[in-house]
């Protein structure tokens, strides 16, 4: 037997097969968002209002992924987007490999926006590049305002916050002005986003967001 | 943590090498495994165990783990310290402008093959 020596890193592979997920689908002018929180944090309540928003100006799709059930994707679908439920059988995150096998099983002809509903966990989703064109993470305001302290990669790695429930803050010890600054002081780049897809409020703002980075997405990229 | 995926993508990447260099049989993996890299060294081994019978290129390897010590680095006052026993602010100025310089690694080091 003989050693050869690699060094190579784990998760090599997978960011390879991420960068090119994401130029194909640049090419097909599909964003696609890899959306990551904690379980409860409201994902799919976000996404329904996003589809009942915007849904009459851009086709939208959503790859639900859970480590089993379907209760996500049949709220989806009620609401008329296409969507479809992934089950990793108990692993932690979506990786290029399964995000590209739910992708294909979907179909992605006449979509503008995919959105990626990731397993709710704040820790694993943040190691692992999907192919996807943004990262946007939630944190709703019962969670609590220290969570950058406790998770700090994920909010380090994503280029959208929504902080969601903002309709709960006169009942919680949530303090958003520090949360911005703790936010910051981590990612000086992040948008951050503060709604309530209850009532509404907010949510015009974040859909501008969606609506500028679908347009710059279809742009050819200059090469 | 993610033990059992990281265990799958071990064995994508020793496929791939496997292909290019007609080895046959793997006979042990050296990985680095960072201090902070969240990586818990008893799953990671059973994950392993139970993985490497049902993958036959890696049926006989044995898994020979390194340990690499986190160490973070001050850009306040550029010295260097343990991460694991004082985090994120600095021992010696009490900064914050910290950065990890090593610790979060996985990375396979090198294989033990017999080739074609």
């Amino acid at each position: 037997m003989k050693v050869i020596e690699l060094h190579k890193s784990v998760t090599e592979s997978n960011d390879r097969d991420a960068e090119k997920l994401r130029r194909e689908l640049r090419q097909q002018g599909v964003l696609l968002i890899n959306v990551m929180s904690s379980a409860g944090s409201g994902k799919t309540t976000l996404l329904s209002r996003i589809i009942r928003d915007l849904g009459k100006e851009l086709r939208i799709a959503v790859l639900e992924a859970d480590i089993d059930a379907q209760v996500d994707a049949e709220r989806i679908a009620a609401l008329g987007a296409r969507s479809i439920q992934v089950h990793t059988d108990g692993m932690c995150h979506m990786d290029a490999g399964m995000t590209r096998r739910g992708l294909e099983e979907m179909g992605l002809a006449e979509t503008d926006l995919a959105f990626l509903e990731n397993i709710g966990n704040l820790i694993c989703p943040a190691e692992y590049d999907t192919g996807a064109g943004k990262k946007l993470m939630i944190l709703s305001v019962p969670e609590g305002d220290d969570k950058p302290l406790k998770y700090p990669l994920m909010f380090r790695e994503s280029d959208v916050l929504v902080v969601t429930k903002i309709d709960a803050l006169p009942y919680f010890n949530f303090d958003l002005e520090k949360l911005v600054e703790r936010v910051h002081h981590l990612n000086p780049a992040i948008r951050i986003y503060p709604v309530s897809a209850k009532t509404g409020e907010g949510m015009e703002a974040l859909e501008a967001w969606l609506r500028e980075a679908v347009r710059e997405w279809k742009v050819p990229a200059q090469l | 943590m993610h033990e059992l995926s990281i265990v799958t993508h071990v064995a994508e990447t020793l496929d791939e090498i496997a292909a290019e260099n007609g080895i046959t049989r793997i006979g042990s993996v050296t990985l680095e495994i960072g201090e902070v890299s969240g990586i818990i060294t008893d799953y990671f081994v059973d994950c392993w165990d139970y993985f490497k019978v049902r993958h036959p290129l890696l049926r006989e390897a044995v898994l020979k783990l390194e340990e690499i010590k986190a160490v973070t680095f001050c850009e306040d006052c550029k010295r260097e310290y343990e991460t694991v026993k004082y985090a994120k602010i600095c021992p010696y100025c009490g900064s914050e402008h910290t950065f990890l310089v090593t610790g979060n690694e996985c990375n396979i080091k090198e294989i033990e093959a017999e080739t074609d």
